[in-house]
């Protein structure tokens, strides 16, 4: 008996045609994409996108130059000199994070006693000439003053984890 | 009369179904597979070289690069070895949430397995089913981490920071339909536990629809039942591990028989399967992602009941608090200290091995007591299984090396590290 409806259920395309249930409701049912960049997906305040120095409410630069970013790149992706400034305060005179070594692992945020270094949620960025792949300081703190805020906010939410 | 000759033909490294860079040098007899030679090295990057000359925390990311597919339980192969090393014992909360995103990991990784093996071997829909499933646990990675895919997540001594209370959600401007934004967030209101429960919970039920399409499919069938077979005695002498024993009827865990993390405290069991094809070892994968589901749900509610710290107390393996890095000049020169010259381990020799979704994901260091390794050996899952090459595709037609690659679950990532 068992082999005759075996053979019939072989015969119908029965298996097939349950397969094809499970499509055909999907083809029927709402849509699960994401018409990106109309749309955007949820974004994590851990994200850890381009990268971004911050200045102090005063418009003072956080950064040091304490070097740490740099000791700590896994890809030695971060590049800083420095020496005082006129008003003898130790800051940098260069700061360049090459994208094309950086490994986004995060570590140079992790480990900056001031906060200045960080990831930004900021993932969509080209490169239309050879060398924009290195970000300078000028360019670093572009970015922080653009999306302070938004940064700010972020640490702000993540303070309680680290 | 003219000799007939083999004819030999190259397959890959630019082939969609050779999963990256395999280039296998096939000899032909008609459509008949007489050898199987893989050329591997093409993915080669030196991960091995590059720890020796950096301390040990900055190779935490460089692990996540090997298996690409199961990023956190590469470096939890890592981290744990160094652990073993110092004997450190990291706080039970931080073994959970290995347990948790180890099994996450899982089935990111056989997920990401059965849609390309599908996509290899004709059925086009799982793809699509399997990566709207990853999108919600690349979600949990991000929560957690803040990357998609290359978390660098576990450290020594426990993991990075804790899981996060509240789980990011939709926002109703960046929709079309601002109205949709309830429904898209229905899972999303609680912390990134409610959202990894629910998950657990509805997940099952789509493994069932993965299955209607496929285990009883008369075309999977004929493209898997009774390809690529190894008998167990085999598959131990070929060094396999993971699903690829499993499925030759060798019960072999080393969740099972070397219990780490917390995987002696959470209730599962270890699918076997029992001809050894690759129909088999799909088997075994869906239920061991059918079991992942169970241990995340475990590990979610024991997560649940037991807050507490995440990472040792022990500022000479990891950094202190931030709010005492500030206060604390003793706080401080730890920060630095940590973050430049990183750790020194005792002068040894250990091995440590997790049981990583495609096998026995193994590291072994060597240390001569400075705060990087000597010798730093990976083992990968995928190169013993890929030098089955020959063995398995011996005899069979040409387009059954698809499927037989399909069934290592090869990834050139940890294979040419």
């Amino acid at each position: 008996m068992k082999a005759f409806i075996d053979y019939f259920r072989s015969l119908f395309l029965l298996e097939l045609f349950r397969g094809l249930g499970v499509t055909g409701r999907y083809l029927f049912g709402k849509k699960f994409t994401l018409e990106y960049p109309e749309e955007r997906a949820p974004q994590s305040p851990r994200f850890r996108g381009l990268h971004a120095q911050r200045r102090y409410d005063n418009g003072e630069e956080r950064c040091i130059a304490c070097k740490l970013c740099e000791a700590v790149c896994p890809a030695q992706a971060i590049t800083i000199e420095a020496e005082p400034r006129a008003d003898g305060s130790r800051r940098t005179t260069r700061y360049d994070i090459d994208l094309f070594k950086c490994i986004f692992c995060g570590y140079c945020q992790e480990s900056c006693p001031v906060d200045a270094i960080v990831e930004t949620r900021i993932y969509e960025y080209c490169f239309l000439e050879k060398g924009q792949n290195v970000i300078t300081k000028d360019k670093l703190l572009e970015i922080g003053d653009k999306h302070e805020p938004q940064i700010a906010a972020d640490i702000a939410a993540q303070a309680k984890y680290r | 009369m003219p000799e007939i000759r083999n004819y030999t033909i190259n397959f890959g490294p630019q082939h969609p179904a050779a999963h990256g860079v395999l280039r296998l040098v096939l000899e032909m007899d008609g459509e008949v597979i007489e050898r199987a030679d893989p050329h591997v090295g093409l993915l080669h990057r030196g991960t091995e070289k590059l720890a020796e000359d950096k301390p040990y925390n900055h190779s935490v990311p460089y692990m996540d690069r090997l298996d690409y597919v199961s990023m956190m339980c590469n470096e939890h192969g890592y981290v744990s070895a160094i652990e073993k090393l110092l004997g450190v014992e990291p706080p039970e909360r931080a073994l959970y949430i290995r347990t948790l995103f180890d099994e996450v990991t899982r089935i990111l990784n056989h997920l990401m397995w059965l849609g390309a093996h599908g996509l290899d071997i004709g059925a086009m829909t799982m793809f699509l089913y399997c990566f709207r499933e990853r999108e919600d646990l690349m979600d949990a990675y991000e929560a957690v981490s803040g990357a998609r895919l290359h978390s660098a997540y576990y450290r020594v001594g426990g993991v990075y920071r804790d899981l996060p209370d509240a789980m990011p959600r939709f926002e109703r401007k960046h929709l079309k339909d601002p109205s949709e934004a309830k429904a898209l967030n229905r899972n999303r209101e609680g912390s990134l536990i409610d959202f990894l429960d629910d998950f657990a919970d509805r997940f099952p039920g789509l493994v069932d629809e993965y299955e209607t399409l496929l285990t009883d499919n008369r075309i999977w069938k004929q493209r898997t039942v009774g390809i690529g077979v190894v008998a167990p005695e085999r598959a131990l002498q070929l060094g396999f591990s993971g699903p690829m024993l499993r499925g030759s009827g060798f019960e072999w865990d080393l969740r099972k028989k070397q219990p780490y993390a917390a995987y002696d405290r959470v209730d599962f069991d270890v699918p076997v399967g029992v001809n050894g094809d690759s129909y088999d070892r799909y088997l075994v994968r869906v239920e061991e992602m059918r079991q992942s589901a169970r241990i995340m749900k475990q590990c979610c509610q024991w997560l649940r009941d037991n807050p507490g710290p995440v990472m040792v107390d022990d500022h000479k393996i990891a950094p202190p608090p931030r709010g005492e890095m500030k206060a604390d000049m003793e706080a401080l020169i730890h920060h630095f200290k940590l973050f430049t010259e990183g750790y020194c381990t005792p002068v040894g020799e250990v091995y440590s091995a997790v049981e990583a979704p495609k096998g026995e994901f193994g590291i072994y260091i060597v240390s001569d007591g400075s705060n990087k390794p000597y010798r730093l050996k990976i083992r990968a899952p995928g190169f013993p299984h890929l030098a089955a090459m020959d063995e398995m595709a011996k005899g069979h037609m040409l387009a059954d090396v698809v499927a037989i690659i399909g069934t290592m679950d090869i990834v050139f990532g940890e294979i040419d590290r």
